[in-house]
Parts: C-alpha cells; structure tokens; sequence
C-alpha cells in the first residue's frame, strides 16, 4: 500500500492521574484499525504505563494496563522504552510487562515487543517517523 | 437512562441498548437482548458470547472485529475464525451485537 504512514505515539506521563494514558492506548487501538505502520515510545514518567503488577482500587480508576497485553493482537509489536528514564525510576525491563506478539510467517513464534532503546536511539527513532503524536 | 428487564430487576442500559453496568450481566440478559432483536440464540452464538466475555476478563478491552476474527480461529478452529462463520451468527456485525449480548461495551473504535 502506497499511502501507509510511520505512526509514533509517544507517552510521557504516568498512567493515572491524568487521562492521557488511556486515551493514547485507546487512539492507538482504534487507529489500529487504518493499517498504518505503528509504534509506541515510552519515555519520562510514560515507562510506569508498563509496570507489570498494577492495582487502582485504592484510587477508583479502572486498572487498564491488562490492555497492553492485546497489542500483539493488533499487530503493535514495536514498543520502545527509554533506558535513561526507567534507569531515572529505578526500573529495569524486568519491572514491565513481558509483551509479545505472535511472528504468522513463523509459525505463530511469540516475539517480544518491548525494546529498551537509549535516548539517542530514541531520537533517530522519532526523526524516522512520518507522524508523531504525543500524550 | 432506559432500562431492560431481566428476570425482574430492571437494568440500565445506554441509548443503543448496551448494558451499563458490566457486573449486572447474566446469561439472561443475553436471552433477553436477543428476543428483542428477533434472534435465537445457539450453542454456536453462546461459544462467541463467552469467548468475548473472557476476552474482556484478560484484556478489559472488547476486540475490534479483525481481532476477535483472528482469536476465535486460534481458539475455536479455522472453520470459526472468519468474517462470513461470525456475520451468519451475527448479522448486525459480531463486534456489536455479540458485544451486546455479552454484556460489554461497544468494542473500541466501533462507530
């Protein structure tokens, strides 16, 4: 297809507290629909969207990051995370979600999705990118 | 808000008829939503209602038409996971009223 497009969604800040989150993972998931080339960049207080072993009953919001782990069905499976800013929280890989999607011509082999990029990769990552959209 | 009776207990349900209310979702509300529409429901209908129920149950999202595809043909066979298999048990597309029945909200991006 002639007209598909580079999409980068970029997430910034903290899952809870503001509605942003959501409504990135939920553009994305209906943008999805369009077959576009998509990827997602965590970065700053964005990489605590993927903490694994998340509970908001305490703050009476609906615990979304279950959601994450549907990406792969909707063949999102570049997500990248920046090392600087997981390093920042003392975070490593380890603490989010192990996300993978399914390889068809491979026999349905589970691939991560995650990958840990510096900022510097992460800039060349932005910079190759037709359309950024930040939350 | 209109409401719907099931088994006696009136439920919310938004302007297109979605429950409002996810835990106010039973077996009968399907039964019920279905009469409604003039659909009987079969063990074949009930194989997608559940599998969209537990899709929400893992993944708090209801799938959009080409994912439900995909996953019903992984989980219930090939035969099951393909647009015409889904449309014939749902007409009105099995993203929404399969949704519906299920007691789910209109999938994402679904207008």
């Amino acid at each position: 297809m002639a007209d598909v497009k580079k999409f980068l969604y970029v997430n910034r800040k903290a899952p809870y507290g503001t509605i942003y989150a959501w409504e990135s993972l939920e553009v994305v998931l209906i943008g999805a629909a369009f077959d576009q080339d998509v990827a997602l960049a965590f970065i700053d207080d964005g990489v605590y969207q993927l903490v694994k072993g998340q509970d908001t009953k305490e703050i009476g919001m609906k615990n979304f990051s279950p959601t994450y782990s549907a990406l792969g069905d909707y063949d999102i499976n570049k997500i990248y995370v920046e090392k600087e800013s997981l390093e920042a929280r003392g975070l490593t890989i380890d603490d989010l979600q192990h996300l993978v999607w399914e390889d068809e011509d491979e026999d349905w082999a589970e691939k991560d999705s995650i990958k840990v990029v510096t900022a510097s990769e992460m800039a060349e990552i932005m910079d190759q990118s037709e359309v950024v959209l930040s939350f | 808000m209109a409401t719907i009776e099931v088994n006696g207990k009136q439920l919310e349900v938004d302007e297109e008829g979605y429950l409002a209310d996810l835990n106010d979702w039973e077996p009968a509300v399907a039964e019920v939503m279905s009469k409604a529409e003039d659909a009987e429901l079969t063990d074949a209908h009930w194989e997608v209602i559940n599998f969209l129920r537990e899709y929400y149950e893992e993944y708090q999202i209801a799938p959009a038409v080409r994912v439900l595809t995909k996953a019903i043909g992984k989980k219930l066979g090939k035969d099951k996971g393909n647009s015409k298999y889904l449309y014939e048990l749902f007409p009105y597309g099995p993203g929404k009223q399969a949704c519906k029945y299920a007691g789910l909200p209109k999938p994402t991006g679904c207008v």
